[in-house]
């Protein structure tokens, strides 16, 4: 079998990406004038690459499906961003987050990767503090930190809930300065269809206009992919309604690898599903576990009697509860890595401790913090710490300074106030750890595409520590790519402009279209959703948060049966050379149905559990993820053969040089 | 419950649009508004009539991306949400619902509810930013300590999602609530602070060539504003402009 070359620089880890940066090859400024980058997608990674590409002076043009490059999904992310500044002076330091990163992330992530990450992520505060990002912070003036799962630090920095939305928006505004100086030309409501490769070369891609559905050709030098995550492949996810895989699916089928598929981040805290009208899960910060206590109740009658709606959660007596979290693992406690928090939630439920109409809910509950910060509020403004109402009061008041936009979307969503009675959460889909395979240079197994972001498989193993995707994206697309990327294109200063009258252009649009039309022209009986829904439960049932070999393999014949059927009976209304929603979607759909098949696959050939992938085939005896380090110490690369089912495995070793491989115990 | 829906339909930017109505059944109070809309869309397909466009994203309140006038108000009658948030306990059994897109001159219809909103990014692009090179060489993040007041201010106003409900409340279809967000956030931070003259002339000038109207402080957009952003804001902005005009 073949081996990846992942291009780790030599040298001691802790100066492996000093030296790496001081070697490689560089563009001069009037060449870069010359050169012309693509990029395709607008969050974190996206934004922030477009923006430092732009501001290097290469020629950026930059593509989003939403009307705005703002409105990209990283704008959702709540809780926060890690960064290894030690300002609180608790211990922390680079190698203590990339410990706890290759660790949270069940060794199975690349140590070169993660330490560069860690290493750089001191400086993405400092880069966002000088473009306005509006952090909390204390009474003093400086910058106020939280903690996260799995971790025994507080290195997460924050804007309430909404740390996303402020990150994003400092990136969208220095995309906004290159965009005003005509360094970068943004494409809004454009999908990427296809990728175009020439003589081996990423050389531009085929674009939908979805406002006229004309069909556009762009060439470039080299082309980004920062697309995202491929989470809706279960339907019901966090993910914003259009998140999509199609731009990483669509270099895979052009030659790039697809990397360990089956890694999936299935969040703890997310509001539980009401019903089949469901278009989609939202999640509750996992912030709110530095505060708020995971429990069911002790006894399974009493579940009962709440699930029946004959007892509240607030007449179960203290003793009567379990904190389930608490009790396996007291070291962590309720801050366990999500994978971990995920599955006791299900073992709970399972075991009918379940607390909704459906079984299917575990109560998040803020009581006992809402009376530590009141009583502590009470002490500082000399009143009466015995006074239970004024002490509930003024720890609601913290709670809601900290947490405030959050409860409110709880309780627009559930109706209940989460400040009088305890949340109800269950996990939900939420991150896709596995992606598009690059090397230490972020390039792909195509010269000339990249992929950054979510959209790539390389720095959180089989499970993401929360805060860190944020951590991730402004890394590659502010500090990491900028670099790499002119060590490619150094090559290419007298390439000149790419003709998009190349043959390759001209097949890869008659691809698209036929494509298009085939939709258009079925004229079957069931919509998109249909299919879509269909895909997402096959997905929820046997690849979700526990699979096994059985199961796998029904789930691979069933979405092969549900594939062949769309293209024969799904309805799509309209034109394509219109604003035509439904047929966005069937694209979209179509390569969900394909990665589907190769997810499964994947976690077929993985015959161990480790962080978000449990096999039930591999467990202890109390229920733990059993890793098999002597034979999938390894990252699956996926070499696509013309079906998800012929795909071929490429193995990439993973040495752990720095790291000792331990079994991972938050106990 | 059972609705009747008038929902404006038009088939594109030059199109004439009309009002459409039609009934749906069994619509569920835990539904959102938008899920509602999927229903909706959903039985129309049966019927072989087009899907009502209308755009989304995010369903979960901060991406800007849903608009809609429902029953007259952006965001329709709830308060402090977007339409993704918006659900249908807040409606009663045989109410008849008129759906409408945002309407302003600066916002030209695309297709039924869907509104091109790309003025507003045209006016971040002409100063919505700080001139920092995105390298990292960059101060450390607590050089500058920040009043927390100031902090919080600036948190608040850059709460803005951008999604256009102030100019659609607007009866002078203006922008200022949306632009005052922007220039708060900057000019009460330090770092934003060095530029903050040719920021608001530049901010101000491109809102003004995109059509949008003036301010004639009646407060709508503020009680219609998905995120509560404040009309202090306006105030601030104005005093940021007529102190930069004096200075330019």
């Amino acid at each position: 079998m073949a081996t990846l070359d992942s291009k780790i620089p030599k040298g001691p880890l802790a100066e492996k990406w000093t030296q790496h940066k001081s070697n490689i090859n560089l563009v001069s400024p009037a060449n870069k004038r010359l050169i012309d980058v693509i990029v395709v997608g607008t969050g974190l990674a996206g934004a922030s690459a477009s923006a430092t590409l732009a501001e290097l002076g290469y020629n950026v043009k930059t593509f989003c499906f939403q009307d705005s490059p703002r409105r990209a999904h990283s704008i959702a992310a709540q809780g926060g961003i890690n960064a290894a500044k030690n300002y609180q002076g608790d211990g922390d330091s680079t190698h203590r987050l990339f410990y706890d990163t290759i660790k949270g992330g069940d060794y199975r992530s690349r140590e070169a990767n993660v330490y560069r990450l860690a290493e750089v992520s001191t400086n993405i505060i400092d880069q966002c503090v000088a473009q306005g990002v509006p952090f909390a912070r204390d009474y003093g003036g400086l910058l106020d930190n939280r903690s996260f799962g799995g971790v025994l630090v507080s290195r997460t920095f924050y804007a309430k809930g909404q740390t996303g939305q402020q990150l994003l928006l400092g990136a969208y505004s220095a995309m906004n300065r290159q965009i005003g100086r005509g360094k970068i030309k943004m494409y809004n409501r454009h999908e990427m269809m296809d990728l175009v490769v020439i003589d081996g070369k990423a050389r531009g891609i085929i674009a939908r206009n979805l406002v006229t559905g004309e069909i556009e050709r762009h060439a470039a030098h080299a082309v980004v992919i920062a697309s995202g995550g491929y989470g809706n492949v279960f339907f019901l996810s966090t993910n914003a309604m259009g998140s999509n895989v199609s731009a990483a699916w669509k270099i895979h089928k052009k030659g790039a690898y697809f990397a360990n598929p089956c890694f999936t981040q299935i969040h703890p805290t997310c509001i539980p599903v009401s019903g089949e009208h469901q278009s989609k899960l939202t999640l509750m910060s996992e912030s709110l576990r530095n505060d708020g206590r995971i429990w069911v109740p002790k006894n399974i009658e009493d579940a009962k009697a709440i699930r029946e709606g004959k007892l509240k959660p607030t007449q179960i007596a203290e003793e009567d509860r379990d904190y389930y979290l608490e009790r396996r693992y007291p070291a962590f406690g309720n801050l366990v890595p999500r994978d971990v928090a995920s599955r006791a939630a299900k073992e709970r439920c399972d075991a009918g401790f379940g607390v909704n109409a459906t079984g299917e809910a575990v109560y998040l509950d803020f009581s006992a913090a809402i009376i530590r910060y009141g009583k502590e509020q009470a002490h500082v403004k000399g009143l009466d710490e015995n006074d239970a109402t004024l002490v509930k009061k003024l720890g609601q008041e913290v709670v809601r300074s900290k947490y405030g936009n959050l409860f409110q979307m709880y309780e627009k969503i559930v109706d209940q106030n989460p400040y009088e009675t305890p949340m109800m959460i269950y996990p939900a889909v939420h991150y896709t750890m596995g992606g598009v395979w690059v090397d230490y240079n972020l390039m792909t197994s195509i010269p000339g595409c990249y992929a950054i972001g979510e959209a790539n498989f390389s720095d959180h193993g089989a499970n993401r520590l929360g805060a860190s995707a944020l951590m991730q994206g402004l890394a590659d697309g502010y500090f990491v790519l900028p670099y790499t990327i002119g060590d490619y294109l150094a090559n290419d200063i007298r390439t000149g402009k790419i003709n998009t009258e190349h043959p390759e252009f001209e097949k890869a649009e008659a691809g698209v279209k036929a494509q298009l039309e085939g939709f258009i022209n079925a004229k079957g009986k069931q919509p998109v959703d249909y299919y879509h829904r269909q895909l997402g439960k096959i997905m929820w049932n046997q690849c979700g948060m526990s699979r096994n070999e059985n199961g796998l393999k029904q789930a691979i014949k069933d979405i092969r049966a549900l594939r062949e059927d769309f293209y024969k009976n799904v309805n799509v209304p309209g034109g394509t050379n219109e604003f035509n929603e439904e047929l966005a979607k069937a694209g979209r759909v179509a390569d969900f149905l394909e990665l589907g098949e190769l997810f499964a696959k994947d976690a077929l050939e993985r015959t161990e559990s480790c962080g978000g992938h449990f096999r039930e085939e591999s467990q202890t005896a109390e229920g733990e993820a059993l890793r098999d380090d002597k034979n999938f110490t390894y990252v699956a690369a996926w070499e696509y053969k013309g079906n998800p089912s012929k795909a071929n495995l490429h193995k990439e070793e993973l040495k752990y040089e720095e790291i000792e491989i331990k079994t991972r115990s938050y106990k | 419950m059972k609705l009747t829906l008038k929902v404006w339909r038009q088939a594109n930017r030059t199109a004439k649009g009309k009002m459409e109505t039609y009934q749906i059944q069994e619509v569920s109070p835990n539904m959102s508004f938008l899920e509602m809309m999927d229903m909706l869309n959903q039985q129309l397909m049966s019927q072989g009539i087009e899907p009502v466009a209308f755009d989304h994203d995010c369903r979960e309140g901060i991406c800007g991306m849903c608009s809609m006038f429902i029953n007259g108000e952006a965001h329709g009658p709830d308060r402090l949400v977007t339409t993704c948030q918006l659900h249908m306990r807040k409606f009663n059994d045989g109410d008849t619902i008129t759906i409408e897109p945002f309407r302003a001159n600066a916002f030209p219809v695309i297709r039924d509810l869907v509104v091109d909103r790309s003025a507003f990014d045209r006016i971040q692009h002409a100063g919505g930013f700080i001139s920092v090179n995105t390298s990292g060489n960059t101060q450390d993040a607590n050089a500058i300590p920040i009043n927390k007041t100031d902090a919080d201010h600036a948190f608040d106003a850059a709460t803005c999602i951008g999604c256009g409900a102030c100019v659609a409340t607007c009866k002078n279809a203006s922008a200022m609530l949306f632009v005052s967000a922007k220039v708060s956030q900057y000019a009460l931070l330090p770092q934003g602070k060095v530029e903050a003259t040719e920021r608001v002339l530049n901010m101000v000038k491109q809102m003004d060539e995109e059509g949008f109207g003036n301010c004639t402080n009646t407060g709508a957009c503020e009680v219609e504003c998905p995120k509560g952003i404040s009309l202090e804001n306006i105030a601030r902005m104005n005093r940021e402009y007529l102190s930069a005009s004096t200075k330019g």
